[in-house]
């Protein structure tokens, strides 16, 4: 019986690493996206693609819409609500003016994304000045103060839930860095003094506060202004949120995206060095592959959930029976049996931490090299002080001499020795390309790699090799199909996508099925030029 | 698949210089016999020892000479009483003659199978060829040799040389082993010899492959450069993991004098419904259900196949891009090897063309390919050049899977730079770390590279077969410990460790580790980067702990409906997150307020008092989280408790 998935995205011998992406509802996040829709968002525009001119808030809603399709696939246990604050109409529980929470039907103010709320959300930008309208919520001579009351209710959103299973964090969007700008004397440091204290009261409750600030062409957002205090940033942390100016929209696009998740660790992990000198390590899942959510059976008249029972049953005397303490093989004519406990001891080879065994030019790790996706590797600091600072120093050792360390993985399921690869650093145009840290590359034994004797057929004569000229000729071939440009990454998953085309379709019951487009199609057209 | 059957020759140096790893050889032979038990139990295979005081083989009956050499099996049906002899090796007392040795097991393969069975037919050699060969009678010994690889060739044999050198030959004769190598290097270039050579035990469990898998192609077709310029190629897996054997569920339910129970277990699924009746719902009243955030689709499979995703098989190019555009750690699989099709000159020569400039340029190959009709995803890859290091292996590429942007997670991680510099490394500690990464060395020039994924043996499938094996005679057996040899997988080579003592002192006297002593556990929660639940292996703890906390959440929640005197800021804040009643908010605030005044007075000499401000301040932050009415509650109850101070 067929109790896997139709296994669209496995390969036939596809196993374990499937689970990496799979979430549990342990780990959940709550996130409140807070966007700011005065008119400074609407009238503020950064050159798009095609030479067209995008508003920021135009740029802040579509990143989020990208960001709630990511996650309605790959996390869909979070829970989201979106927030405008200086809007003309307002919709909240506090009743509290220009603030304005955007939802769709059967769905609660924070919950998990649905495919309607996708929907109406992509729809949203033709009729959101007919229905919620742009206005400055902060102005001479009146008491309101939109920002603290976005933050209010955003605040009385994350309610839900206790921090210690979730996640809370507050995304605020925003062109204005000097919110209170407009304002003079008393008023201003008012109304300062009071943003403040409802942001650090959210932050003493857990909830964290990010800002991601969109820099207008002319001017560079300032977030000393008045953001640092209310993020509480000093020192070096202040860097790290200073886009500079005038910024392409495609990269201030990416720096969006990148920072509406956080990173999750997949472990923590101990790193031996040599005896006596062991840091402490956090590993991240950066690459895995994306495959569709599991499938549930259902009752074809119901459509209610069915359960599955499995039963155990003797072949040899058809009794039921519960679940065997033993496994067995077949060898040299009899049957070798095995307790759990045993199979479990025969694979716990090691200790469960990383241990070094040496080190080796990068040369050494060979194309053929390879068995599953890496996993990234960044010390901490949080649990052994001084972690870091190996790390840095044997980090830029190897970047230095051009070498990789070898080491033992063990854990429990599936020891293994694997090639730790040191990552410089790469950023174009202020967005972090490729994190600095060390790639873990897991490594095959002899037993996992084929001979290529056995591949290639047997023949008496030696293979023939292309000349210099043959050669030539490719090499021309080669330059004339140059992709310069090319990143991983840069195509998007036509299976996956085709996938959840089809069930948002269903799942809102249209009656079409939207195009999608394989972008992994070659450019016939060009490539015959 | 009787054709596939493999007929094998082991020809075993037994001489004294070779009794250190001889340990080593009886595993990795009866291993090699051990999964021929499991998984081709037709093959065939022959015993012969060489070095021996004895002799004793057919060539020596019929011709003379071949002495020293003694054929321990014949060649049979792989069984157990073979193991049972790999196991005790006899330890010789001459220096053995490998070709000899090679003509012997020849000679065996000749008179048992005559010319039939090509290609199944093979030699494995084990020595460590430190010692001279005997000269021929007419020319010399690279005619000799010659003339036997010729014979070999014309019977279609194979031969796999495992040459056992380095740190396991030190006293041998240099001028012999130079000659030894050059006559071995003749097989290898005249006969499909695969020759290897390995310089610690470790290396010789892994160098001999154990199990043979017939290689079969995931792709026969065209790899399409553009619509009009095509290269029929095949493509092979190049590495995929083997895996621990999964062992059949053991029933003990038939009878003890049955002989002939299988012992199996069939396992068996119901779909039932998950009302009351429970009721088995057949095949066909299934329906997939597909989840799409909360929702779950239901489609039937023949709706999903009118719309599913169908691309055409094929291998199309996309195009070249610099090698450096392409990180290693992007390589998602196991890797694929492609080929120009058997026998095809043009494609062999087209292969070598691009292979040969791609490296020559640096470059690298994006392809998009679809394997076979009816695979329902594409895969997005790289091809890198393959050039062939030996004259009869054509030119070829490997290729490896690409992330899809839906793969990736971009996140991102603060710069070390930008760290305080009491995390940074000084001068002194950069120099220590500078000298490990040298002096630990694994792969110095001049010696074989010391853990070489291709003869490093998978420690835990080896435990496993060894184990196997000795269940089979003694039912009772604990598992060994891991042996010295396998240990140099595992952990670090303490002979390594300390010729490099004083790098690894000086390490560790520039470098300083300390726990943490801010770090409670109850901290951790707070942080805001925290192991997903998503583990992908078991045993971690932290999972653990946040499963603990899970359940006393969920205790909590069902259970707290008054403040107690344990917890009263948590009991507070659990009735004031209450939903099911508008009641809870002003239960809970008038509860903490007499939980505060309660606490006030009953005090004695303040030692309530820690706990009344805390309850104060979490009385506030539930006020204002409310609204702000209640923070006019929370000041009238601020006055209030400051009145009865007074």
């Amino acid at each position: 019986m067929d109790l896997d998935p139709e296994d669209v995205f496995k390969d036939e011998e596809d196993g374990s690493d499937n689970e990496f992406f799979q979430q549990s509802a342990s780990s959940k996040e709550y996130v409140v996206y807070l966007v700011d829709a005065s008119p400074k968002m609407f009238n503020t525009t950064c050159p798009g693609k095609d030479q067209k001119d995008e508003t920021h808030f135009h740029l802040a809603v579509s990143c989020i819409a990208e960001s709630l399709k990511t996650q309605i696939i790959s996390r869909s246990y979070d829970e989201v609500a979106i927030c405008f604050f200086n809007t003309r109409e307002k919709k909240n529980l506090q009743d509290l003016n220009g603030v304005f929470v955007f939802n769709v039907a059967e769905r609660e103010h924070l919950d998990r994304p649905t495919a309607r709320l996708i929907k109406e959300f992509d729809c949203l930008q033709e009729s959101f000045m007919r229905e919620i309208g742009s206005q400055y919520g902060i102005v001479p001579g009146s008491r309101e103060n939109s920002l603290y009351n976005a933050l209010w209710v955003a605040q009385a959103l994350l309610r839900k839930g206790s921090i210690k299973t979730a996640d809370k964090r507050i995304l605020l969007l925003t062109n204005e860095d000097d919110p209170f700008g407009g304002l003079l004397g008393a008023a201003k440091a008012d109304m300062t003094r009071t943003s403040l204290q409802r942001a650090k009261d959210a932050q003493d409750l857990g909830i964290s506060i990010e800002l991601l600030p969109l820099s207008c062409p002319d001017e560079e957002f300032n977030v000393k202004v008045f953001y640092a205090d209310l993020l509480g940033l000093d020192g070096e942390d202040l860097v790290q949120f200073m886009p500079s100016a005038g910024q392409k929209l495609e990269d201030m696009k990416d720096q969006l995206r990148k920072r509406m998740f956080t990173r999750r660790i997949i472990r923590r992990i101990t790193f031996d060095i040599t005896n006596g000198l062991s840091i402490q390590l956090n590993t991240y899942a950066l690459i895995r592959p994306a495959v569709p959510g599991a499938i549930t059976w259902l009752d074809s008249v119901t459509n209610l959930p069915l359960k599955i029972e499995r039963s155990l049953i003797c072949e040899d005397t058809g009794a039921l029976i519960q679940e065997p303490p033993k496994r067995f093989q077949p060898y040299r004519n009899e049957n070798v049996k095995f307790s759990m406990d045993e199979i479990s001891e025969m694979k716990g080879i090691s200790t469960g931490c990383l241990r070094l065994l040496g080190f080796k030019p990068l040369s050494c790790l060979k194309d053929y090299h390879n068995l599953r996706p890496s996993t990234f590797v960044y010390p901490s600091d949080q649990e052994v002080v001084g972690s870091t600072c190996i790390f840095i120093a044997l980090y830029r050792s190897m970047l230095r001499l051009k070498r990789f360390a070898v080491a033992f993985y063990g854990s429990s399921s599936h020891p293994q020795l694997v090639a730790l690869v040191a990552q410089d650093e790469v950023a174009k145009a202020g967005v972090q390309i490729e994190p600095p840290g060390i790639n873990m590359i897991y490594l095959p034994y002899s037993d996992d790699i084929r001979d290529v004797e056995e591949i290639f057929p047997d023949t008496d004569d030696d293979a023939p090799r292309a000349d210099e000229d043959q050669i030539q000729k490719a090499a021309a071939l080669i330059k004339r199909i140059d992709m310069r440009d090319f990143s991983v990454s840069q195509f998007a998953n036509p299976a996956l996508q085709r996938h959840y085309a089809v069930l948002q379709a269903l799942a809102l019951e249209e009656d079409d099925i939207p195009e999608t487009i394989d972008e992994t199609l070659p450019d016939e057209e060009g490539l015959a030029r | 698949m009787a054709r596939n059957k493999e007929k094998l020759v082991l020809l075993l140096d037994v001489g004294p210089s070779m009794h250190s790893v001889l340990p080593e050889v009886e595993k990795v032979c009866s291993m090699l016999v051990e999964k021929k038990l499991i998984f081709r139990k037709n093959d065939e295979v022959g015993v012969v020892v060489f070095g021996t005081e004895e002799t004793n083989n057919d060539l020596t009956k019929e011709v003379g000479g071949y002495d020293h050499i003694v054929v321990l099996e014949d060649i049979k049906v792989v069984d157990g009483d073979l193991i049972d002899t790999l196991q005790k090796l006899p330890r010789g007392t001459v220096d053995g003659d490998f070709l000899d040795a090679i003509v012997v097991g020849m000679d065996m393969l000749i008179k048992k199978y005559k010319d039939i069975h090509k290609g199944k037919k093979r030699l494995c050699l084990i020595t460590n060829a430190v010692h001279p060969i005997k000269d021929s009678l007419e020319g010399t010994k690279e005619d000799q040799v010659e003339t036997i690889a010729a014979q070999m060739t014309a019977q279609g044999m194979k031969m796999e040389s495992v040459v056992v050198r380095g740190r396991l030959s030190q006293d041998a004769n240099k001028r012999i082993m130079d000659e030894n190598d050059r006559l071995l290097s003749i097989f290898s270039k005249q006969t499909l010899t695969r020759t290897v050579y390995v310089d610690s035990p470790t290396s010789l469990l892994g160098a001999l492959k154990t199990r043979r898998i017939t290689p079969v192609t995931v792709f026969r077709g065209d790899l399409e450069l553009s619509p009009d310029m095509k290269i029929k190629v095949w493509v092979y897996k190049r590495t995929q993991e083997e895996k621990f054997p999964t062992l059949k569920k053991y029933s003990e339910k038939a009878p003890q004098t049955n002989k002939f129970a299988t012992h199996q277990v069939k396992v068996d699924y119901e779909y039932k419904t998950v009302d009351g009746a429970s009721k088995v719902v057949p095949p066909e009243q299934r329906i997939k259900g597909y989840r799409y955030g909360p929702q779950v689709v239901p489609i039937s499979a023949a709706e999903w196949d009118a719309v599913k995703f169908k691309p055409e098989k094929g291998v199309k190019l996309l195009g070249f891009t610099d090698a450096s555009n392409i990180m290693r750690h992007y390589y998602m699989k196991d890797v694929y090897l492609f080929i120009a099709e058997p026998g095809n000159t043009r494609a062999i020569l087209s292969v070598s063309a691009i292979a040969r400039a791609m490296k020559e340029m640096n470059k690298v190959a994006i392809l998009r390919c679809v394997w076979r009709q009816g695979q329902q995803n594409v895969v997005l890859g790289v091809l890198t050049p393959n050039i062939s290091q030996n004259d009869k292996l054509p030119d070829s590429f490997y290729f490896n899977v690409l992330p899809f942007i839906e793969d990736v997670r971009e996140y991102q991680f603060p710069s070390f730079n930008s760290f305080p510099v009491s995390w940074q490394p000084n001068e002194q500690q950069q120099k220590a770390a500078d000298e490990l990464v040298q002096m630990l060395n694994l792969a110095p020039s001049g010696k074989e590279e010391a853990l070489l994924p291709d003869y490093t043996p998978n420690p835990v499938l080896e435990r496993f077969y060894r184990h196997l094996e000795l269940k089979s005679k003694q039912p009772d057996a604990a598992v060994p410990p891991l042996d010295g040899t396998l240990k140099r997988i595992t952990e670090p080579d303490p002979e390594l460790f300390f010729e490099n003592k004083s790098v690894i002192d000086a390490l560790r006297k520039h470098f300083e580790l300390k726990e943490n002593p801010k770090l409670k556990k109850s901290a951790r929660r707070l942080l805001r980067e925290k192991p997903s639940g998503s583990n992908d292996e078991d045993g971690d703890a932290d999972v653990s702990d946040a499963q603990a906390v899970n359940s006393i959440e969920k205790a909590l929640v069902v259970k707290i409906e008054k403040i107690g005197d344990l917890t009263p800021v948590q009991d507070f804040e659990v009735i004031l997150s209450r939903r099911d009643s508008p009641e809870w908010v002003g239960k809970a605030i008038k509860e903490m307020r007499d939980k505060i005044l309660g606490l006030l007075s009953d005090s004695h000499e303040g030692d309530n008092h820690l706990i009344a401000v805390e309850c104060i301040a979490a009385l506030r932050k539930g006020c204002i989280l409310e609204s702000q009415n209640h923070t006019t509650i929370f000041c009238a109850i601020l006055t209030c408790i400051a009145s009865r101070k007074e």
